[in-house]
């Protein structure tokens, strides 16, 4: 679970801020998300979200919707997805985080699947259906194995923000604006206001990311810009996956990093 | 239990929501809690319950019935009288009108067989509201008349083509609009589901159909039932109608589709035949395979095709308060055709699990016991999708 917080710290030390991608693992099929972390690993991620697919993603747009359909289908489970993820971990130390829905946990039992995943070399959680009230057992589960990503929204008020940036480790995540992930709202005053507010009520102690709806390299430049120490890309990469051959897959998504990854130096 | 603290019947329901859903579900509870005491609140609603909607619904005594089933007598709640043709009104005017004391401009709902979309039309044209209802596309082509009749209202009807397209994928949607629209807008959510406080809320509404009975019950037998009967999707006229009994000595059965039957798979007995999980916001019994996806669920009836179930049931299956038993598709299709044949009455396919669970209590009982049946909806959105059944399996 060091390897977040190690991240930010070394980031910080070359005055850098952390650009974070997310993919759907199994989309559309495993070799196709190798190449991908390969790709996205060339072109200087700092770290990668790996999404596991629920059949009811009621956070997720239509483009995270598809592609959890797909790997589902195509058969991705929890035993292939710790394999995918020991098979990551042979070749980078970048830290990976799990986005996922709560009941996969559950059901298994947050304490055994967690131990599982950090045995396979996962740093961190991101449930977005798991709210504060609901988490005890959760954290109970996490406390020295991985950090608990939580997330905030524009609309959540100055001391929930206080309690949510407690129970979180790694970062804050940061709902940008009101809707699904994917969503084409381009930049919103309420959002880079509540960059601002999150920054103010957590004072340093912990990293904000931003994500939901963020894109392009302007996008990207704007948010960090507004004072995000991180910014999270999802459907984007997952639009270049679905349309991009597995032949080029590599260098296609190494070079749509790299021009994200530039405007996160300052 | 009364008001369940932090949501939470035993370990079932809670909040498991986006924090983007957070502010307006706090709203909507301190609301919920002001006006449901609230006089002016409760002489409105009760006015649109009696003359709109038609309130209160006779209990009908099956003579018919209970005398060619040859044991207890039947009496039937007569839900499918209401406006609308369901229970589902009853729900829905109560949240509706809390929408319009809360200034909500915009109301947006789920539906499965439609039932509770036609309610939801029903009740914003009635307080002048817009409504707009997601419904599983499967759901839009088998109950194709109640699209038509939402249409009329003058509601937005948007077919979901994601996942199985039933009424968990219309949810799933239903709470994505809210999401992004989340400062202007009211979900009337039709079921006992959901993240608190829509279990209770619901529950407290839809509890006119039971404290109803008992005071026709005691009138005709001068004590409450012996058995109370009602199906279970979500659970919402079931659950209205054993809340006001569960303190009672009433036995209690829950009805749940069995679709094929219960080792096929295809069925949606969730409380008979599921395990603990976490959909829609709540902790609740669920249909899913051994790694927590939730699996594809099958009835005969779009209004019990659900995966999970409201999570007060969940505590009383736990506690072993209320029983839960199940009618498969054939035994339904046989309640329906006997109901309609001997008191001319149609019922809808939803509460014709109750009905086939009543036949079964019925010829094991004493002619002297009681047994009530919430007939939640009437059956004429039905008629196609029996006529169907009965042709394919060379019945007709």
């Amino acid at each position: 679970m060091a390897r977040i917080k190690e991240k930010f710290a070394d980031l910080e030390a070359k005055n850098q801020k952390a650009l974070i991608s997310y993919i759907m693992s199994g989309f559309p099929n495993e070799k196709a998300t190798m190449s991908t972390v390969r790709g996205l690993v060339k072109g200087g991620v700092d770290i990668i979200e790996l999404g596991f697919p629920f059949s009811d993603p009621l956070a997720d747009g239509p483009v995270i919707q598809n592609a959890s359909t797909v790997s589902l289908e195509r058969g991705t489970n929890i035993a292939k997805f710790f394999s995918l993820v020991k098979k990551i971990r042979k070749e980078t130390d970048i830290p990976l985080i799990l986005m996922t829905y709560t009941n996969i946990l559950y059901h298994k039992g947050y304490g055994k699947f967690i131990s599982e995943a950090k045995k396979a070399g996962i740093d961190g959680f991101i449930l977005p259906d798991m709210s504060i009230e609901e988490s005890k057992e959760y954290l109970q589960a996490a406390k020295n194995k991985a950090d608990t990503i939580f997330l905030i929204s524009p609309n959540t008020s100055k001391t929930r923000i206080q309690k949510i940036s407690k129970a979180s480790s790694g970062f804050l995540y940061l709902v940008a604006v009101f809707g699904t992930t994917g969503v084409k709202a381009g930049i919103k005053k309420y959002t880079l206001d509540a960059i601002k507010q999150a920054k103010k009520q957590t004072n340093g102690k912990i990293p904000i990311g931003v994500g939901f709806g963020v894109s392009t390299p302007d996008d990207v430049r704007k948010y960090i810009k507004a004072g995000a120490d991180a910014v999270i890309v999802g459907s984007a990469y997952l639009k270049l996956i679905e349309k991009t051959p597995q032949d080029q897959l590599e260098s296609k998504i190494a070079s749509f990093t790299k021009s994200l990854k530039k405007q996160t130096l300052l | 239990m009364k008001y369940p603290k932090n949501g939470r019947f035993g370990e079932f329901g809670g909040k498991y929501i986006p924090e983007t859903l957070v502010p307006a579900i706090e709203e909507l509870e301190e609301n919920y809690l002001k006006f449901k005491n609230d006089k002016e609140f409760k002489k409105e609603l009760d006015y649109y319950l009696k003359v709109y909607a038609g309130r209160p619904t006779p209990l009908y005594y099956a003579k018919n019935l209970s005398e060619k089933l040859g044991g207890g007598k039947i009496y039937l709640k007569r839900e499918d009288l209401l406006h609308g043709g369901a229970h589902k009104i009853n729900n829905t005017l109560g949240q509706a009108l809390l929408a319009k004391k809360m200034n909500k401009k915009r109301i947006i709902a789920e539906t499965g067989a439609g039932q509770h979309g036609v309610a939801t039309a029903m009740a914003c044209a009635a307080l002048g509201m817009k409504a707009e209802v997601y419904m599983g596309y499967r759901d839009t082509i088998r109950q194709k008349q109640n699209v038509l009749r939402m249409n009329m209202l003058g509601c937005k009807v948007h077919p979901v083509k994601s996942g199985s397209k039933t009424l968990k994928d219309a949810i799933n949607e239903a709470i994505r609009d809210w999401i992004t629209n989340v400062e202007n807008t009211y979900y009337l959510l039709g079921s006992a589901v959901g993240p608190h406080p829509y279990p209770v809320m619901v529950r407290d509404f839809q509890s006119v159909i039971g404290n109803e009975i008992k005071s026709q019950m005691k009138k005709i037998n001068n004590k409450y039932p012996d058995t109370v009967i009602a199906c279970v999707g979500g659970g919402s006229n079931a659950i209205g109608t054993f809340y006001p009994l569960v303190d009672s000595n009433s036995e209690i059965i829950g009805v749940e589709a069995a679709g094929h039957g219960l080792k096929s798979k295809m069925h949606s007995a969730t409380l008979s035949a599921g395990s603990k999980g976490v959909l829609h916001g709540m902790m609740t019994y669920l249909l899913q395979d051994s790694e927590g996806q939730v699996t594809e669920t099958h009835s005969i009836s779009a209004g019990l095709d659900y995966p999970g179930v409201g999570p007060e049931h969940s505590y009383y299956k736990d506690t072993k308060r209320i029983k839960y038993h199940s009618a498969t598709d054939a035994e339904v299709i046989d309640a329906f055709l006997l109901l309609t044949r001997t008191e001319g009455i149609i019922p809808a396919l939803e509460s014709s699990h109750a009905i086939a669970e009543a036949i079964k209590v019925a010829r094991k009982s004493k002619k002297s016991e009681s047994i009530v049946v919430t007939l939640s909806g009437r059956g004429d959105k039905d008629i196609e999708e029996v006529q169907n059944y009965l042709r394919e399996h060379g019945k007709n």
